[in-house]
């Protein structure tokens, strides 16, 4: 008596079984990774949010037309209308404006370092870890160097010296972000090295360089794509960190950040929940949108998972 | 009926990687006798580790039994195992007690952070009720019964300690630790060299006459059939094209098939001028198989009513054959 029920998976095999057997699966072949990233409901799900997002930042103007710096007394904290879709904040200023230009202050600072300090990370990290020996040893001791640096101190360090600038914040957060992600890298690096597929690569005769950063590193890249999306969520809040101390990016540059700031006073947080309250949805969505994406990319690319 | 330990009736097992269908095993029957042992032989491909797999439910995340029954007549009475819950109680307490299986290679087969009598040990406990020190006893009798020499020191060792044939046959003394009506040997012996294999199978011949356990043997090597085998299948591309005793199969092989492999084998004695005779022709692509019986492009008895899929013919009680042209191949001996 076949009294199992019908799981989702089965219903999923038993479509891909008549398909077969009508003969319809003989000539398709698409990209593995691709198919399995737009099977995988959440990260299409991400890569939408997080396009919606970025487009919107970039046709700013078209979207709204005030101006993020344009100051009206007259118009102070009002609620949201059909004037101003989120009304306005303590100086006037159009919060709908301010989150859609500083969308792109925070996207760049966030994404930006994150991808930079992963590709310093990466590169130095595979070939340390890969040749071993004093290249290692030096690189980890630098690493653990930065790492262990209080950001603060280096963030204050350098703005009074060189002055405070969106480049500047870009640098630092590279500077200190970058220890994490090559320790991470060197240790798959380090696994991998022992595997049977780099004895048969030298065997080839290839040279070192393409050994490590052709065969080895696309091994290696899981762990990193997770952490490249979890880094961007991490830098997007600690400028927000920063630019609430008054350390960030200058303040007439509007960032999400920046905004969450007056949240300090206490009568804003209770009475004008217009300016904090879409800020801090946007901050949270837009990083549930890039880890969804990591997440997909991290699995669709993995040869070894079953799909 | 009360000889017969486990009965395949019309098992089907269907792959759905990278969403394609793979008829791996399409329709196979047979019974496994107590006491004896079966060899399952074919090329690589042909759906020997999958029957072997669907019996223990150890098959992989997208691949299912479609149709079929696997049915286990223990001492309380008939078990369906096609329809346990795949990881479910019972499920895990026939596995290991009652069938107990071995892979390939005893190299990664050993988790190499325990000791093996770690290993030994826990799956002793687990079926069991015996205490550490009870366990421990037997498990070291065991490594002795497996003729591993310092069984007391040696079951403190780690895999990476042993020698590829002691691992082997550490990993038999962790399948025969509780005693299994039927042990699954997945190719035991591929991955070893042959001097260590012969001690393999005197070992598993010795098992068998002593604990009354039926093996199932696969393998694509007919030297060790012709050693082991009391009872032989054949198979190719999912359907088992002739079974019988191992005489049945030797001397009166009744399939193309059967016939072609028996005389590919080079014979050790005749001299390198001996003619080597190859089944002509590959293996067809799972995906696109030929209509009816599926040796059809690569047989010599091929005729038009081949297009239609052989039903099976018994020739003796013990001998089936599924081809239409049996009665040549036969007479053409």
């Amino acid at each position: 008596m076949e009294n199992l029920k019908k799981t989702k998976l089965d219903k999923k095999m038993d479509i891909i079984k008549k398909k077969e057997e009508a003969g319809l699966l003989v000539n398709k072949s698409q990209n593995r990774a691709l198919r399995r990233f737009l099977n995988n409901r959440l990260a299409v799900i991400g890569l939408i949010i997080f396009t919606i997002i970025l487009l919107a930042t970039i046709f700013a103007p078209i979207i709204c037309k005030y101006s993020p710096q344009r100051i009206d007394m007259l118009n102070r904290l009002l609620p949201p209308s059909s004037e101003h879709i989120f009304g306005t904040d303590k100086i006037g200023r159009d919060v709908f404006a301010r989150i859609l230009y500083g969308g792109r202050v925070s996207i760049f600072v966030g994404v930006g370092s994150a991808l930079g300090a992963a590709i310093i990370g990466v590169l130095i990290g595979s070939y340390a870890g890969y040749k071993g020996g004093l290249i290692d040893k030096i690189f980890m001791r630098i690493s653990e160097i930065m790492m262990s640096f209080p950001q603060i101190v280096l963030v204050l360090l350098i703005v009074s010296i060189v002055g405070q600038s969106l480049w500047n914040l870009i640098v630092i957060f590279i500077l200190t972000g970058w220890g994490s992600i090559y320790r991470m890298t060197r240790a798959k690096i380090l696994s991998i090295r022992e595997e049977e597929y780099v004895l048969a690569l030298k065997a080839f005769g290839l040279n070192d360089i393409i050994i490590c950063y052709k065969h080895m590193l696309p091994n290696a890249l899981g762990p990193v794509l997770i952490n490249i999306t979890l880094s961007t969520a991490m830098f997007i809040l600690q400028e927000a960190a920063l630019s609430f101390l008054g350390l960030g990016v200058p303040l007439n540059i509007s960032t999400w950040g920046n905004i969450l700031n007056v949240a300090q006073d206490i009568s804003v947080l209770r009475e004008n929940w217009w300016i904090w309250l879409p800020t801090g949805s946007v901050i949270s969505i837009f990083v549930l949108s890039v880890n969804f994406i990591g997440d997909g990319l991290r699995d669709s690319l993995d040869p070894t998972q079953q799909g | 009926m009360n000889n017969i330990i486990i009965t395949i009736d019309n098992l089907k097992v269907y792959f759905y990687t990278n969403q394609r269908c793979n008829k791996a095993v399409n329709g196979v029957s047979f019974k496994i006798k107590k006491g004896r042992t079966l060899c399952l032989v074919g090329e690589s491909g042909c759906g020997k580790s999958t029957i072997a797999l669907s019996i223990m439910r150890l098959l992989p995340e997208l691949s299912r039994i479609e149709e079929g029954k696997i049915i286990y007549h223990s001492d309380e009475g008939d078990i369906r195992i096609d329809q346990l819950k795949k990881n479910g109680k019972k499920m895990r307490s026939i596995r290991g007690s009652n069938i107990a299986m071995i892979f390939q290679d005893p190299m990664i087969a050993l988790n190499p952070v325990y000791t093996i009598g770690f290993q030994i040990i826990e799956n002793i406990r687990y079926h069991t009720n015996m205490t550490k020190k009870e366990a421990k006893q037997k498990a070291t009798e065991l490594l002795k019964d497996m003729e591993i020499p310092l069984p007391e020191q040696r079951i403190n060792e780690y895999p990476h300690q042993y020698s590829g044939g002691m691992r082997q046959r550490a990993m038999i003394a962790m399948a025969m630790s509780c005693n299994p009506k039927v042990l699954i040997a997945d190719e035991p012996t591929t991955a070893l060299d042959v001097t260590v294999q012969a001690q393999i199978f005197e070992l598993m011949k010795k098992l068998k006459e002593e604990r009354e356990t039926s093996i199932i043997l696969i393998t694509h090597d007919m030297g060790v059939v012709a050693e082991l085998a009391d009872d032989v299948i054949v198979m190719y591309m999912g359907n088992i094209v002739e079974s019988g005793t191992l005489e049945e199969i030797f001397k009166s092989p009744a399939h193309p098939y059967t016939k072609a492999l028996l005389k590919s084998i080079p014979v050790l004695g005749r001299g390198k001028n001996q003619k080597i005779e190859p089944i002509r022709g590959r293996t067809p692509d799972p995906f696109k198989r030929p209509k009816g019986c599926q040796f059809n492009p690569r047989c010599d008895y091929c005729t038009d009513k081949c297009f239609k899929m052989p039903d099976d013919f018994e020739i003796t009680d013990t001998h089936s054959v599924r081809c239409w042209h049996y009665k040549k191949v036969l007479e053409n001996e």
